[in-house]
């Protein structure tokens, strides 16, 4: 029988643990517990059968680590080979009399994705279809990945089995005392992603005693609408005389577990020191109950790495910044690859409480599939809240979905046959909520009734894919309204319908319904506030915008969504602080001592003061003043002191992060986007290397002092590094490296910079590096510390700036001349 | 005394208290000011209740030969661990992590602030260290004496026994930490060290700089 079509009616059992039994038979610690499907054939088959006499339906194969990092392939293909032949035999010797199934057993890698290991995804996708597929070829009824403590590890494992075989697959996590997994996510951001990706069953196992992860098990029953696995540890493991004991025993854990099946576990078994004893009494304990049904759930949510976010009545805040549309510098650093420019916009806006992030990075002459998956990859490694896809390109939108790690908002379909075709494929394979525009072939209809009707076929259309519509959220369009008067009034009453009548969520970008009149703060605040009270779920909006904010808070604060107002009041607190906090601390500060105000500021590192009195001096003072006779001179006391020992790094961080505050201030006066005549300056953390805490120090001083610097982040192959520099003319290449095992990779840039850029002089530094390592590599500067770096860096600007301010003209009379 | 048993057993501890002492230390801080101070709690505030405090632990006999270490699981060539475990009948092997979350915080303000950044390393630095003493009076109560802790890159032993001692221990299901390709851990605040086991009172017991041959290194402390 289908085991499908069993779970429908009826509880699953699992088996229990395998590697307490193993030591027991003389496993010895190390020893890869994989090989004895090989060498010790009778001993994993007694087990399995005794776990089917015990009654499970179900036995995992002893493959848990059965992968391409501890095999090679040809071991590989043996061990799976073997351990599904064990269990085939334990299946056939059993006299138990339900029903049996073998599942392929697949445990994490050991290695952490990056960005923050150095496991690619893809590779861990590869990794686990090489398992998969032999599993398959071997002849398991289903796959069983379990034991994940990673997010993205899990979406790689299920990944790959969707890929490779048409088995069901079960996946199971495993959480700490915290009720997270290891890498932060909790149980609804899991259900999340793994329903959308489309597992058969999910659920819990390891780690913890049945009771400490009740909790954890209610919220997976809560929020899924699949069926939910328990494999619980027999407890925790002590020594007790030299025993190795779990502090759960049969009849207390079989208790536990059948109370959580009560509550509606349908697939349950045991982990970590559970036996054939414990799924025996677990079979006794719950022969008399009946499976409740699996019933759908009808949350409409995305998920990110950490959690989930739910679309109920107070409106969703999605920021709409991260967009090149209308931004001249976004533009830009979309085109010089400033991924940190992108990072900030990230940043901030999930600082003024966005719930979601909108990511939008299409621009004409970019390859946006590489850029809208490379800004996913790095705003997930620094902001913990959901995504929103947002483009129109479509193999930009899968390799951007397929590298989210958790449910992304999808931005987005429209009811045309061709994008409907395109993107819904995509959602029923990744996962995802999907925002989709009413409209069609026929363009925007006019009246709230038609856009209806688009979205009812849209609706029809999902179904086709297996899209529940709870996974989808009508955009029904704002137009503008100065040309189109009724505009707002036909938009405001499709949300209203879309909500109430068909009962599914909206979501709107507002701020193109002002577009041409004065003060599109007040009309899109006021437009806001309005849809919200038709029943907005979702706005794309400006969290940078205090009227849109007020208007939100506001909002929540008159519908009972914020108790106590509390939320309100510390929202409000927020705009008057700023004055008046500055206002009192730059007196202290000018108070004190010799030294301009602003000096004191740098080098006390207060950046609001520093940013306020500079404000202040631009009223009378010119820009490049204040840099060459303020900003300059406190860097250089602070340099000086930390060269000398008395100042040290986190107070030269902190003066560095100040003047950094002033010259945001003056860039915004000044006219010109150039304020400095000093060179270029590209820097890098070299290939194979992912530190870049250093890199980033040297990148903030050399641009305190003036320098243009072009930062390629870390893991930075030789020729991206050489190519960039040669684009920008620059005269000089910072390379970083942390460990020993990158220096080869710092050589071989080098190597190839002299090659290609003999002028260039090259600066490296890192925490292995030392002046010997610096020489045998061929660098022309090491420096031990930033000081040292910028000290370097202005030394080589004096000798190259006439000369590259004469090519730089040279250049532009050329230019010139080309053009006549 | 019990009964050696290498059973791997996982441990979480409260957070240990804070030595704004040894933070300074880590930030290469001589003299602190109130901004510096400023700055610490900032990072403090930030971190909250962030961090888990996780030790995944084993005790193994322990056997010697002419010029290897018999660590029962491995073998292991090192003047240095042998002169460390002089005198020990056993020891714990463990690994112990403060968590993904710090790492994911130094990525952040790395970018935004990085003098925040730089004051969460030396903070993660000295919890990290912090859970490993908790963890060495642990062991020292519950087996006996117990020898500084050692670790791969100490003295003459090699980065590469991190892939016995991570075999051993699994302490990627256990605690969540990960060895790369590299030979560095992840998340990065962590630690594996051998605690020797021994039946007399040792010298030498707090965990000192003395033995370590990195004698330019700038956190090495002047006892």
């Amino acid at each position: 029988m289908n085991i499908k079509e069993y779970l429908k009616d009826n509880f699953i059992y699992l088996d229990g643990g395998m590697g307490t039994l193993l030591q027991k038979e003389g496993l010895l610690p190390g020893e890869l517990p994989e090989r004895w499907n090989i060498s010790h054939p009778d001993i994993i088959t007694k087990i399995h059968r005794s776990y089917y006499d015990a009654g499970s339906n179900v036995v995992n194969t002893n493959t848990f680590g059965a992968n391409l990092l501890k095999f090679s392939p040809k071991e590989l293909d043996e061990i799976v080979k073997a351990a599904v032949t064990n269990a085939k035999r334990a299946k056939e010797e059993s006299s138990a009399k339900g029903e049996k199934w073998i599942a392929l057993d697949i445990g994490p890698s050991g290695r952490m994705l990056a960005p923050y290991g150095d496991f690619d995804f893809e590779d861990a996708v590869s990794l686990f279809a090489e398992t998969v597929k032999l599993g398959a070829k071997y002849g398991v009824d289903l796959i069983f990945i379990e034991t994940m403590n990673d997010s993205y590890e899990t979406k790689a494992a299920l990944l790959a089995a969707k890929e490779n075989c048409d088995l069901p697959v079960f996946v199971s996590n495993a959480y700490g005392e915290d009720g997270k997994l290891m890498t932060g996510a909790s149980p609804s951001a899991m259900v999340a992603m793994l329903e959308g990706m489309r597992a058969d069953a999910i659920g819990i196992n390891c780690s913890l005693g049945p009771k400490a992860l009740i909790k954890v098990a209610e919220e997976y029953l809560e929020k899924s609408s699949l069926p939910v696995i328990l494999k619980p540890n027999a407890g925790l493991p002590k020594v007790i005389g030299g025993e190795t004991v779990y502090d759960v025993l049969p009849e207390e854990f079989s208790e536990d577990v059948a109370t959580l099946m009560e509550k509606g576990i349908r697939i349950a078994g045991g982990c970590c020191g559970t036996t054939p004893e414990y799924i025996s009494s677990l079979v006794k304990k719950s022969s008399n109950l009946s499976p409740s049904a699996i019933t759908k759930k009808n949350i409409t949510c995305v998920s990110s790495y950490t959690h989930a976010v739910e679309f109920k009545d107070s409106p969703i805040l999605i920021g709409e910044r991260i967009n090149p549309t209308g931004k001249k510098r976004f533009k830009e650093a979309l085109k010089c690859g400033d991924m940190d420019y992108i990072l900030n916009e990230g940043i901030c806006q999930q600082e003024k409480g966005v719930h979601i992030i909108d990511v939008n990075v299409g621009l004409p002459e970019i390859d946006e599939a590489k850029m809208l998956t490379d800004a996913v990859c790095r705003l997930q490694a620094v902001i913990n809240i959901p995504l929103q896809i947002d483009t129109a390109n479509v193999s930009a939108m899968e390799s951007a979905l397929r590298r989210y790690n958790g449910k992304a908002m999808i931005n987005s379909v429209n009811g045309k046959k061709e994008s409907m075709d395109a993107v819904f494929p995509l959602a029923a394979k990744y996962g995802g909520l999907i925002v989709a525009l009413t409209l069609d072939e026929n363009g925007i209809p006019k009246s709230a009734e038609e856009r209806y009707a688009v979205a009812e076929k849209i609706l029809v259309e999902a179904e086709k894919y297996g899209i529940d519509k709870k996974d989808i959220i009508f955009d029904p369009l704002t137009l503008t309204v100065s040309a189109e008067p009724d505009a707002a009034k036909e938009t405001l009453s499709a949300v209203s319908m879309i909500k109430h009548k068909m009962g599914v969520h909206t979501s709107l970008g507002v701020s193109n319904v002002s577009f041409g009149l004065p003060h599109r703060d007040a009309i899109n605040s006021t437009f806001f506030a309005n849809a919200m009270a038709s029943g907005l779920s979702a706005a794309i909006m400006n969290p940078y915008s205090a009227e849109m904010m007020k208007a939100y808070y506001a909002f929540r604060a008159l519908n009972s969504f914020d108790e106590n107002f509390s939320e309100y009041i510390a929202f409000s607190q927020t705009l008057t602080e700023t004055v008046t906090i500055t206002e009192s601390k730059k007196e202290s500060v000018s108070t004190s001592e010799q030294g301009s105000a602003l000096q004191k500021a740098v080098i006390k590192g207060l950046c609001d003061q520093a940013a306020a009195i500079t404000r202040e001096m631009l009223e009378s003072t010119k820009p490049l003043t204040i840099v060459q006779e303020e900003i300059i001179p406190a860097l250089n006391i602070v340099g000086t002191g930390f060269e000398n020992k008395t100042v040290y790094l986190p107070q030269l961080l902190m003066s560095a992060e100040a003047a950094k505050a002033a010259f945001e201030e003056i860039k915004k006066a000044m006219s010109s986007s150039n304020a400095s005549d000093k060179c270029s300056i590209v820097i890098a953390t070299v290939k194979g290397d992912v530190h870049d805490i250093g890199k980033n120090i040297v990148k903030l001083l050399l641009e305190n002092y003036g320098f243009r610097v072009y930062d390629l982040g870390k893991d930075v192959p030789p020729e991206v590094i050489v190519e960039k520099a040669s684009e920008v003319n620059a005269p000089i290449i910072g390379l970083s490296a942390l460990m020993t095992t990158t220096v080869p990779a710092m050589e071989e840039t080098i190597k190839l910079a002299r090659k290609k850029l003999p002028n260039c002089k090259i600066i490296v530094g890192g925490a292995v590096l030392t002046q010997e390592y610096s020489d045998a590599i061929g660098a022309d500067k090491y420096a031990k510390d930033a000081m040292e770096a910028v000290r370097y860096a202005e030394e080589i600007n004096k000798k190259t700036c006439r000369f590259t301010h004469f090519a730089s003209q040279l250049n532009f009379k050329q230019a010139s001349v080309a053009r006549d | 005394m019990p009964m050696i048993n290498s059973a791997i057993l996982t441990k979480t501890f409260p957070p240990p208290q804070i030595d704004r002492s040894e933070i300074l230390r880590y930030a290469g801080v001589e003299n602190t000011t109130p901004e510096i101070e400023n700055l610490i709690d900032e990072c403090l505030l930030l971190i909250g209740d962030k961090l888990t405090y996780k030790v995944c632990y084993g005790n193994f006999p322990l056997a010697f030969s002419e010029d290897e270490v018999n660590l029962s699981f491995t073998m292991a060539k090192s003047e240095k661990l042998k002169a460390n475990l002089c005198g020990c009948r056993s020891f714990i092997l463990f690994a112990a992590t403060i968590g993904l979350e710090i790492d994911r915080m130094i990525a952040l303000y790395g970018k935004t602030s990085p003098a925040k950044g730089h004051m969460l390393q030396a903070i993660g630095a000295e919890r990290i260290e912090g859970l490993c003493d908790a963890f060495n009076q642990y062991i020292a109560e519950e087996y006996g004496y117990t020898k500084p802790r050692f670790s791969p890159g100490y003295g003459d032993l090699p980065l590469e026994i991190q892939k016995d001692f991570f075999r051993a221990l699994e302490p990627s299901r256990r605690i969540g930490l990960t060895l790369n390709e590299s030979m560095l851990m992840t998340p990065s605040k962590s630690v594996t060290a051998i605690i020797g086991i021994s039946d007399t009172k040792c010298e030498n017991k707090k965990q000192n700089c003395n033995d370590c041959t990195k004698h330019n290194c700038s956190y090495r402390r002047t006892l």
